[in-house]
C-alpha cells in the first residue's frame, strides 16, 4: 500500500529585541550564568509585567511577512505548569487572540510550488535553562534566557515530506531574517520547532495517529527524524510491530531513533486565562501602517529586480539575496555609484573574503553601503588605484572610515603629477639598463620589472594605464 | 499584631500589612511559605510614602494572603482585640494611636471587614489609581491597596500620598484619565442584605441614613439584587489568579524547602504541603478547578461575564443616585469559632466592589460603593 505523511509544525523563532518581553534586563544570548536576571524575570513576588512594545513590532512584521491577519486587539494569557526552569511556574503566551492568524507561506520543492497555511503566530516568553553538574550530582537553574521573547508561528498541518519541511524552514528563516525579526539560528537555539506528524493510506481522508517530535533544532536532525518517524509509523500500520499513541517523543540524533517521553512531562490541562496584569495590546492605524511600510521587499523580488533593471548575473543576484545586510549594503553602495556589477563584486569576493578571515557571518556585516559606492566612486574616477582600494576597504570594513578622506590621509591618491612620475621611471630606467636592453631586444615581459619597480615607489598611487604608456615612452626614447 | 516595629514619631507614621514589599524588613504574606523572605525592592506605595514624609513604623501581621475573613488564617497566629473578638493587627495599631494610618491591600473584604467591627474608616480606591507594584500578588484583577484611619481626614492624607500614575504597573491608569466624581447628593439603601445581617449592623445603616438626611442627602431605596452573583463569580475568579499566583513558591529559589524530598515532584509538594494553611490549600484547589479545560467556559469565563454584568448594574443604579449604601459585614464582632468556613461567604458585602474596581469607604459600621474615583466624595460623606 502507499502512504502519505501529514505534517504540522510549530516553529519558536527568538526575537531579536534588545530587552526581555516584560522587564528591561538584556535578551542577549549567551553571558555568565544569571547574569540577565531581576527579580521579574526570576519569580519574585510583586513585579509586573510591561510589555516591550518592540517585541509587538515584531510579531506584527513576521504576521505581515508570513501574509497573516494582525489582530488589531491582541491579548496575552498565562500557560501553566510547573518546571524549575520556570520561575513563575506560568508562562506567559497567547491563546485567545495572537498577534497573527491565517497566513500563508509558498515554498518550492523538487516536486514543484506549494502554499502552506499559517494557523497562527504568538508572542510568548522563553523558559530559562537547567544545568546539571555531574561532579557534585546537582541540578541548577539559569534564567538568563528566562523571558527572552519569542514568537511561535503554527503551521497547518499541508506538509508532507522531510524536503518540503526543510524547504519551509529554510524559506521561514529567509522571511524572518530578511525583516529582521530575528537571527534564526538553529545552532544557538534561536530557531527550533516541533514537528507534528501521522501517517495514513494515500487518497484517504482521516488522518492517523499523530506523534510529536519537541525541540528539534538542526535541518539534518529534522530530515533524519522524520524519515525515521515515518518508517516507524508505517512499520507500526503494516506489520502491527507496536501501537501507535498519540504522544510526544524525543528525537535521539546519536541513536538515530525517537523515544517516548514520560507521560508526565507532556500530559497536561495548562489552565489558560488572560493575563489581567497586561492590558489588551491595541494596534492603531498608525502602528499599523509603520510597521507595513518598514517591510522589506521580498527576496524573490529583489532578485528579479537586481537581474531585470540592474542587469545583475544570475548567479550575483541570489548571492546577494542570501543576506538582509548584503542587499542593505549593495542597494547603499548602488545609489551612490550607480555601478551594480561594481558593488557586487566587491561584496561577493573582497568582502565575502573578510568576513570569512574574521569568521563573521553575513549578517554580522556592518559595512554602510554609502561609504562602499564612495570607495568604487573613487576607483572609477581613477583616484583610487585597486590595488590600494583593498586596503582601504579592509580598514573601512574594521572601523568604518571615511574612504575619501582616509586615502588622502594615508597618501592613497592618484597623483596626477607626470614629472613625479617621470622622475621616477627615469630612476628606474637607470637602475636597470638590462631590462631596457631586454625590452628593446623583443623581451615584452622585461617591461615588467621597471612597471613593478616603478609602481612600488609610487606607493600604487598612479593609473596603470598612464604609467604603462608613459614607461614604453621613455625606454624608447632610450 | 507587629510583625517588625520600628522606632518612629507618631506623628506621620503609617504600619504596613505585610502584603507591601520593603527591601528593610521581611515580608511573609501571613504564610510559612514566606518567613523570613526579604525583597531586593521597595513597594511604590512605599516609596510614595518616603516622599510625602511619612515614616514607616512596621510590618503588620494579616491572614495567609489576605483571602480570609479577618486575619485568623495568619501563620503567625489570629489577632485579637480587648474583647477576644477577632481583629486585624493592622486595626488594633491604628486604634492604639501608634499611627496615623495603615496601608493595607483588600483582596477579598478583610480590611473593610476589620474597619466596620472597629468603628474604623477603610477607603479601597478605584481600581488603576494604587499602584499594586511590589505587593505580593494574589488576585490582580480587583485586588486594590487601600488605608485605613481613625478619620476620614487621615485616610484622605494618606490616599493622596500614595495614589498616583506608576510606569511599573500596566494597569496604573495615567492622570489624564482620572475625573474625580462631584459631590454626592443621592444615596441608595440596598434592601437585598437585610435578611443576612445581624439587627445591630442593620441599625447602624439606619443612624446612618438618618446622618446622611440629616446632611441634606437625598436616600432611596434599592433591592441591589442584581449584586448578588458577585460574591461567587469573585470567589472563582479571585482563587483562579490566587491559585496561578502562589504558584510560584515552589520551594525551588526562595522561600520554605521540606527537608524530606529525593525528586523534584517531591520538593514541591511536600514545601507547599508543609508550608501552605487549610484555607489556602482548598482556595489553590478550587482555583485550579475553575480554570480546567472542562470547567474555564462554566466557571472562569461565566465569572467574567458576571464581573461585567455587575459594571452594568452598578451603572445603571448610577444613573439615577450617587452611591450605594450596603453593610460590609453580617456581624459586629467575630469570634474565631463564627468564621469557619465563612471566608467564601462573608465577603458577599465585599466583592460587588471588589468585583467591579469600584471604590468604597467603610466608616461607622457600613460600607459605601461610589462610582469610580468618587473615593474623595465618598470620604467627604463620612466625615
Amino acid at each position: 500500500m502507499k502512504y502519505e505523511t501529514v505534517i504540522g509544525l510549530e516553529v519558536h523563532v527568538e526575537l531579536a529585541t534588545e530587552s526581555k518581553i516584560f522587564c528591561s534586563c538584556s535578551a542577549k544570548f549567551g553571558g555568565e550564568q544569571n547574569d540577565h536576571v531581576c527579580p521579574a524575570c526570576c519569580g519574585m513576588p510583586g513585579m509586573l509585567p510591561i510589555v516591550n512594545k518592540k517585541v509587538v513590532d515584531l510579531g506584527m512584521t513576521a504576521g505581515m511577512m508570513l501574509n497573516c491577519d494582525i489582530n488589531r486587539t491582541t491579548t496575552f494569557d498565562k500557560k501553566s505548569y510547573y518546571y524549575p526552569d520556570l520561575p513563575n511556574a506560568y508562562q506567559t503566551t497567547q491563546w485567545f487572540a495572537p498577534v497573527a492568524v491565517n497566513g500563508t507561506v509558498e515554498i518550492e520543492t523538487s516536486k514543484g510550488k506549494k502554499s502552506v497555511r499559517i494557523k497562527q503566530i504568538h508572542m510568548e516568553e522563553d523558559a530559562g535553562k537547567l544545568v546539571h553538574d555531574d561532579w557534585t550530582d546537582t541540578t541548577l537553574v539559569d534564567f538568563n534566557r528566562t523571558s527572552v521573547p519569542l514568537i511561535e508561528i503554527v503551521s497547518q498541518p499541508d506538509l508532507s515530506s522531510a524536503e518540503e519541511v526543510i524547504a519551509y524552514l529554510e524559506r521561514l528563516r529567509s522571511l524572518l531574517r530578511f525583516a529582521k525579526v530575528s537571527d534564526c539560528r538553529m545552532e544557538q537555539g534561536s530557531m527550533r520547532c516541533d514537528v507534528n506528524l501521522s501517517v495514513r493510506p494515500e487518497g484517504s481522508d482521516k488522518l492517523g495517529v499523530r506523534t510529536e517530535m519537541k525541540n528539534m533544532n538542526s535541518l539534518t536532525a529534522i530530515t533524519r527524524a522524520i524519515e525515521y518517524e515515518v518508517a516507524r509509523h508505517i512499520d507500526a500500520i503494516e506489520n502491527g510491530t507496536e501501537e501507535l499513541v498519540q504522544e510526544t517523543r524525543r528525537w535521539d540524533d546519536v541513536k538515530g531513533k525517537s523515544y517516548a517521553m514520560r507521560n508526565k512531562e507532556t500530559a497536561g490541562d495548562y489552565r489558560y486565562f488572560p493575563d489581567p496584569n497586561v492590558m489588551p495590546v491595541v494596534i492603531d492605524d498608525e502602528w499599523f501602517d509603520s510597521i507595513k511600510a518598514s517591510l522589506p521587499e521580498f527576496p524573490e523580488i529583489k532578485r528579479a529586480r537586481y537581474i531585470d533593471e540592474l542587469g545583475l548575473g544570475e548567479y550575483d543576484a541570489n548571492l546577494l539575496v542570501e543576506s538582509r545586510a548584503f542587499c542593505d549594503c549593495f542597494e547603499g553602495a548602488y545609489a551612490v555609484c550607480k555601478n551594480a556589477k561594481e558593488a557586487a563584486n566587491y561584496l561577493i569576493s573582497d568582502i565575502m573574503n573578510l568576513l570569512n578571515k574574521k569568521q563573521m557571518t553575513v549578517d554580522m556585516l556592518t559595512l554602510d553601503g554609502k561609504s562602499l559606492g564612495e570607495l568604487i566612486n573613487l576607483v572609477t574616477e581613477g583616484k583610487v588605484s585597486r590595488p590600494n582600494a583593498k586596503k582601504i576597504l579592509a580598514v573601512m570594513f574594521d572601523e568604518g572610515v571615511n574612504p575619501a578622506e582616509y586615502a588622502e590621509k594615508e597618501g592613497f591618491i592618484v597623483s596626477n603629477d607626470t614629472g613625479k612620475i617621470e622622475e621616477v621611471i627615469a630612476a628606474a630606467i637607470a637602475s636597470d639598463p638590462k631590462a631596457v636592453a631586454d625590452f628593446k631586444g623583443g623581451k615584452e615581459k622585461a617591461l615588467m620589472a621597471l612597471f613593478g619597480k616603478c609602481m612600488k615607489e609610487l606607493k600604487g598611487n598612479c593609473d596603470p594605464q598612464t604609467l604603462r604608456e608613459m614607461l614604453i615612452d621613455a625606454v624608447n626614447k632610450q | 499584631m507587629y510583625l517588625v516595629k520600628k522606632d518612629v514619631t507618631a506623628k506621620k507614621a503609617v504600619v504596613l500589612d505585610d502584603m507591601i514589599l520593603t527591601k528593610d524588613m521581611p515580608t511573609t504574606a501571613g504564610s510559612k511559605m514566606l518567613e523570613g523572605y526579604m525583597s531586593l525592592f521597595d513597594a511604590t506605595v512605599v516609596e510614595k510614602l518616603g516622599v510625602a514624609g511619612f515614616e514607616v513604623a512596621g510590618k503588620a501581621n494579616v491572614g495567609e494572603f489576605a483571602i480570609d475573613v479577618m486575619g485568623e488564617t495568619s501563620h503567625f497566629g489570629a489577632t485579637k482585640d480587648e474583647k477576644g473578638n477577632l481583629s486585624l493587627a493592622s486595626a488594633e495599631i491604628v486604634k492604639g494611636g501608634d499611627v496615623k494610618a495603615a496601608i493595607q491591600l483588600d483582596v477579598n473584604g478583610s480590611p473593610r471587614r476589620a474597619a466596620a467591627v472597629n468603628g474604623l474608616v477603610f477607603v479601597k480606591p478605584t481600581y488603576g489609581t494604587v499602584s499594586r507594584f511590589g505587593i505580593v500578588p494574589v488576585a490582580c484583577s480587583g485586588e486594590c491597596v487601600g488605608v485605613m484611619a481613625k478619620t476620614a481626614e487621615d485616610c484622605e492624607a494618606v490616599l493622596d500620598a500614595i495614589s498616583g500614575y506608576d510606569a511599573k504597573d500596566g494597569t496604573s491608569l495615567p492622570e489624564d484619565m482620572i475625573e474625580e466624581a462631584e459631590a454626592i447628593k443621592k444615596v441608595a439603601v440596598v434592601t437585598a442584605f437585610d435578611g443576612s445581617i445581624d439587627a445591630d449592623v442593620k441599625a447602624d445603616i439606619e443612624a446612618f441614613v438618618k446622618e446622611l438626611e440629616a446632611k441634606g442627602v437625598e436616600v432611596v431605596k434599592v433591592d441591589g439584587t442584581g449584586l448578588l452573583a458577585a460574591k461567587t463569580a469573585w470567589n472563582i475568579l479571585m482563587s483562579a489568579e490566587l491559585c496561578n499566583n502562589v504558584s510560584k513558591y515552589d520551594g525551588v529559589k526562595y522561600g520554605y524547602r521540606s527537608a524530606n524530598y529525593t525528586t523534584i515532584d517531591e520538593l514541591y509538594t511536600n514545601s507547599r504541603t508543609e508550608s501552605f494553611g487549610d484555607l489556602l490549600k482548598t482556595a489553590i484547589l478550587f482555583g485550579s478547578e475553575t480554570l480546567s479545560d472542562e470547567n474555564y467556559m462554566k466557571m472562569y469565563d461565566k465569572s467574567m461575564r458576571v464581573r461585567r454584568v455587575t459594571v452594568d448594574y452598578f451603572d445603571s443604579l448610577f444613573e439615577d443616585v450617587d452611591a450605594v449604601l450596603m453593610p460590609a459585614t453580617s456581624k459586629k464582632a467575630y469570634t474565631e469559632d463564627d468564621v469557619k468556613g465563612m471566608a467564601y461567604e462573608e465577603n458577599i458585602y465585599t466583592a460587588p466592589a471588589s468585583i467591579t474596581g469600584l471604590p468604597a469607604v467603610v466608616a461607622k459600621g457600613v460600607q459605601l460603593v461610589g462610582s469610580v474615583f468618587s473615593e474623595k466624595a465618598l470620604l467627604e460623606l463620612v466625615k
